[in-house]
């Protein structure tokens, strides 16, 4: 039995069940990061002193993951547009190159954690509230990247035969993987100031 | 998205690109302002001002936003509601202890 629109649209949203799906589930992705952000308000405006960031934090090498994603961000729609033009060579190489910022992005969180935890003393979760928080957001966030890579991995790999067999379906399901990976984008982007730079 | 022509779809291509520059322009307009003297709320509310306009960015043109259908825009009002609430209850409490 084929499973109903996954190609067309279903007449009473006007979208293909898969667009509605991720977008119902990004819903609730903003509200488990909504309630970290609110955690962080409450950590934040509960005490007089609050470190910045840049007591703890290294900005420079948060700023070229910044980079890092919005140019992941940029790759992953590109490679949409190449499936939408019929050119799956390009669709492959936007794909390697937004797996490529992807592992960067982790590349540099390892250096930015491995520097905390071999700091004297260590600076951990359990040392500060401000720590606390970062790591929660930070890993959290990171829990999300490893999900997009996997994914994207998939689709770039062994799930990209469908291209062959049934190519708007591909298209689709690469449009809301990329839905998926903005979202990972836009989170880091209010990530970036609210912990590094405030 | 609604079906595209090639002549369309590679119009998206370079505002692609342009969003790119933007976004890539903006981080280091962030960056810039953590350096500059604006008092601690003033720092706050440029910063916070700059992310949204990158994320306005990333979700009208590389999520396709502002061609999305209204069932989209729903979804998002009722998940924008929801947000603000969470956020809000933390500063409903700072106003509380303020007001003790």
């Amino acid at each position: 039995m084929d499973i109903p629109y996954t190609v067309k649209n279903r007449p009473d949203t006007g979208l293909y069940n898969g667009k509605l799906g991720v977008w119902l589930f990004l819903a609730s992705e903003v509200m488990l990061f909504g309630g970290l952000f609110s955690a962080y308000i409450f950590l934040r405006t509960g005490v007089d002193d609050w470190p910045t960031g840049t007591e703890y934090l290294d900005v420079p090498l948060a700023t070229l993951n910044t980079l890092f994603l919005i140019s992941s961000s940029v790759t992953m729609v590109m490679s949409w547009a190449s499936l939408k033009l019929n050119d799956f060579k390009k669709y492959k190489l936007y794909t390697l190159i937004t797996l490529l910022f992807a592992f960067g992005f982790l590349v540099i969180k390892y250096f930015e954690y491995s520097a905390k935890f071999a700091h004297n003393p260590p600076y951990l979760p359990s040392t500060n509230n401000f720590l606390g928080i970062y790591f929660t957001m930070t890993g959290l966030h990171v829990l999300h990247i490893i999900g997009g890579i996997l994914v994207i991995g998939y689709f770039y790999g062994p799930g990209s035969k469908m291209w062959n067999s049934d190519p708007e379906r591909f298209t689709n399901r690469i449009e809301i993987v990329g839905l998926y990976w903005h979202f990972v984008d836009l989170v880091w982007i209010f990530l970036f100031p609210v912990l590094y730079l405030l | 998205m609604s079906e595209l022509t090639p002549e369309e779809v590679k119009h998206h291509i370079k505002t692609y690109v342009l969003v790119f520059i933007a976004l890539a322009f903006l981080t280091i307009v962030t960056v810039g302002i953590s350096y500059l003297d604006l008092g601690h709320v003033g720092g706050i509310i440029l910063a916070l001002i700059v992310a949204s306009i990158k994320g306005t960015l990333v979700a009208c043109y590389f999520m396709h936003l502002l061609d999305e259908k209204v069932t989209i825009y729903w979804t998002l009002i009722a998940t924008v509601v929801a947000f603000l609430i969470l956020i809000f209850v933390p500063l409903s409490a700072m106003l509380d202890h303020a007001r003790i």
